[in-house]
């Protein structure tokens, strides 16, 4: 995984782990975490193959625009690898 | 549940939240109970806590404005615990009206006898 990332703006129905405020949203992986099983289908029972974890690191600005009262503070998010793509 | 851009009504980040409630309080024995249901039922493999989250978000936003917390918890307990097969409707009714039948307070209904 590169280390620019923009997270998908999939939009599907049922237990979904990445918020969608960072839909679309670009940011930095600031490290590798896991292989944990995949939630979104422990969420059902099923069998969940291991999938790595980044923590993504998103400025304040990128994500919430002309609202972000302090524009260059960093988020941290932790997210699944099938939800990134590289930039 | 989903509007047409996928966002549940759980999925509230970056939504304004109004005033955050600081009074501590203790939890009754029967929310205690609940949670040590959790444990032992994820101990045993039945579920993880991701099946518990994702009971809770499709109980919907009208159970989470009308029950407590630990009423949710043990209602998406429940879910997991009849689609794992772990018990059936049949035993959980049998089991419910046997324990309704030992008195009308907890601690009369608690008492397995």
């Amino acid at each position: 995984m590169p280390d620019r990332v923009r997270v998908r703006t999939w939009a599907p129905p049922g237990h979904v782990r990445t918020p969608s405020y960072l839909r679309g949203k670009v940011g930095e992986i600031e490290r590798t975490l896991g292989p944990f099983g995949n939630p979104e289908k422990l969420a059902y029972g099923l069998r969940a193959e291991p999938l790595a974890l980044y923590r993504v690191r998103f400025r304040m600005g990128d994500v919430w625009g002309a609202d972000a009262e302090r524009p260059d503070d960093m988020l941290e998010a932790e997210i699944y690898a099938h939800w990134l793509e590289p930039v | 549940m989903s509007g047409l851009d996928g966002k549940r009504w759980h999925d509230m980040g970056g939504a304004l939240a109004g005033p955050i409630p600081q009074d501590d309080h203790d939890f009754a024995l029967w929310e205690k109970r609940v949670d040590a249901l959790m444990i032992l039922a994820s101990g045993a493999g039945h579920f993880t806590v991701d099946g518990l989250r994702r009971a809770l978000e499709d109980m919907g936003e009208t159970a989470f404005e009308t029950m407590s917390y630990y009423e949710r918890w043990v209602a998406a307990i429940n879910q997991n615990l009849l689609e794992q097969g772990v018990y059936s409707i049949a035993e959980l009714g049998e089991k419910m009206e046997a324990v309704q039948a030992r008195g009308d307070t907890y601690g009369e209904a608690s008492n397995a006898g």
